[in-house]
């Protein structure tokens, strides 16, 4: 049986669909699965960086499409992690040196010998997009709890409708707990309220992702903190898991120092 | 709230020797109507220069309900040269209307559309007197749209438009009738998009972008402090539009 095309994509710029890509491609690969990620960012390549296989690209994207090589010679292992591998996009050309066709057809083949298939879409609502989504069996659509990415998932989510790849399901980024205790935030319900489709994860901010994209190390392949386990559960409910939600409304980790802090604030400005 | 339309329209511009047939000020002789086939825009016989004028007028009034739209043009007379019919695509492309089709009886003018590469669509009734048979604004048919109409999304109808479901910021509808919407209108709507300021527009949560009435624009209330959420209807009364809370009544 095939494996699943999975396509991550999110409309706005900047909201994480990289960093989702590669710690789901990672969190799956530790459960087993054999993963292809695909980056479809061509001329702004940035998966083969997040997942720390820069060095190895010797083939890309452009190359297979243009019969430069073949498929397997394009492909980059993981050394970390056996079952995982990158088909890198190229640098040197731009979104229109693929068709969507192509895309499919490089997707149904990985399929074929993969459990899963991630391709990583650029962002906007061009060719780019139409490239990434043409191969698709299901469309996850990545936003940050902020107005202005959640409305570019909603434009998203009515094209990825009009191509016939189903409503997609949403992964909330970078929620700050904090933030959203204060009412600060768009929270989870705020945002499956406006968007109406199914919640795949929530993944919760946390700054140590920079340091882990510098590293080339997704924090996925971690197991306590809390953005770890957040992707390893979306990695379980992608394999069909029933997996609760992490509670995200709570601080990570509560010291006695904040939950002192947390304590003379509310005696501050009494109760509500 | 509202402010009124920002330059009334005259009726027309005819001339007094030249009355219209079936009486109607303004409208007698250009009639726009929603068809199960899309819009229909019949010419009456008259004045050709006339004709056109009033079609660019009538057009002008609704430009975002015909922008982009196609038309399907009756012609009475049957007279219409090569050089009308351009004229005619003229007007209509000013406006940025494409002619999806032309119904005319005459053999001459069907010829001289042919010579234009127009398609030709068949008359409905071939013996059927080309005299007014129905008010222009009258809507045989609304539409139901059973889903979130997301950003980028937008839903023409000539007639009424129900949407069960949520109206996202960034989408718009226009409709030639009513709107009536089952749930959160939170887009850009206009209802009466062919000068009806009579239409109405309802939602179970009404904080749009924008509202059209008509010839009539409202924008939601700057105050974002709603108390609670109840179901209201806008339509326009003294010359704005009002929104008022759904009250059985």
């Amino acid at each position: 049986m095939p494996g699943t095309v999975i396509t991550i994509t999110s409309g706005k710029g900047g909201v994480g669909k990289t960093t989702v890509t590669a710690n789901l491609a990672v969190a799956l690969a530790l459960q087993s699965q054999h993963v292809a990620a695909i980056d479809t960012d061509i001329g702004l390549r940035n998966l083969d960086v997040v997942m720390g296989l820069e060095d190895h690209i010797i083939y890309d994207i452009v190359d297979v499409v243009r019969g430069h090589c073949h498929l397997s010679q394009a492909l980059i292992r993981d050394k970390r992690l056996s079952g995982l591998q990158l088909l890198p996009a190229s640098q040197t050309h731009d979104k229109s040196a693929v068709t969507p066709q192509e895309i499919a057809i490089i997707s149904q083949e990985l399929a074929a010998n993969n459990d899963f298939v991630l391709i990583d879409s650029p962002a906007g609502i061009e060719m780019g997009f139409q490239n990434a989504v043409a191969g698709a069996d299901e469309v996850v659509i990545v936003t940050t709890p902020e107005m202005s990415a959640v409305r570019s998932a909603d434009r998203i989510i009515g094209l990825i409708e009009a191509a016939g790849k189903g409503p997609g399901r949403l992964i909330i980024n970078r929620i700050n707990p904090g933030m959203v205790r204060r009412g600060d935030m768009l929270n989870t319900f705020d945002v499956i309220e406006f968007l109406a489709i199914d919640l795949l994860g929530v993944i919760p901010e946390d700054e140590a992702v920079i340091v882990a994209t510098n590293q080339g190390r997704p924090l996925a392949f971690e197991q306590s903190r809390p953005i770890s386990r957040a992707f390893h559960n979306i990695a379980h409910r992608l394999l069909g898991e029933d997996i609760p939600f992490l509670p995200i409304f709570e601080e990570p980790a509560e010291t006695i120092l904040t939950r002192l802090q947390r304590f003379f604030r509310l005696r501050q400005s009494g109760p509500r | 709230m509202a402010q009124p339309p920002s330059e009334a329209r005259s009726p027309s511009e005819r001339r007094p020797d030249q009355a219209s047939p079936s009486g109607r000020q303004g409208q007698g002789r250009v009639r726009i109507k929603g068809t199960r086939k899309g819009l229909a825009i019949t010419l009456d016989e008259g004045d050709w220069q006339e004709l056109l004028r009033e079609l660019d007028n009538r057009l002008g009034q609704a430009v975002r309900f015909f922008a982009g739209s196609q038309v399907n043009l009756r012609c009475g007379r049957g007279d219409i040269s090569q050089q009308d019919l351009q004229e005619v695509l003229a007007v209509l492309a000013r406006h940025n209307v494409e002619l999806a089709s032309l119904e005319t009886r005459s053999r001459l003018v069907a010829e001289a559309a042919q010579a234009l590469g127009i398609r030709l669509a068949l008359p409905e009734a071939p013996a059927a007197p080309l005299e007014p048979r129905t008010p222009p604004e009258e809507w045989s048919e609304g539409v139901l749209v059973h889903r979130t109409v997301r950003s980028g999304q937008s839903i023409r109808h000539p007639g009424h438009v129900v949407i069960v479901g949520d109206v996202n910021p960034g989408a718009e509808i226009i409709a030639g009738g009513d709107v009536v919407v089952w749930g959160r209108l939170l887009g850009v709507v206009q209802a009466g998009a062919l000068d009806n300021n009579q239409a109405i527009i309802c939602a179970l949560e009404l904080r749009p972008t924008q509202l059209r009435i008509g010839t009539y624009i409202a924008k939601s209330p700057d105050d974002s402090r709603r108390k609670r959420v109840q179901p209201e209807v806008a339509s326009v009364l003294d010359g704005q539009i009002v929104a008022q809370p759904w009250t059985s009544r």
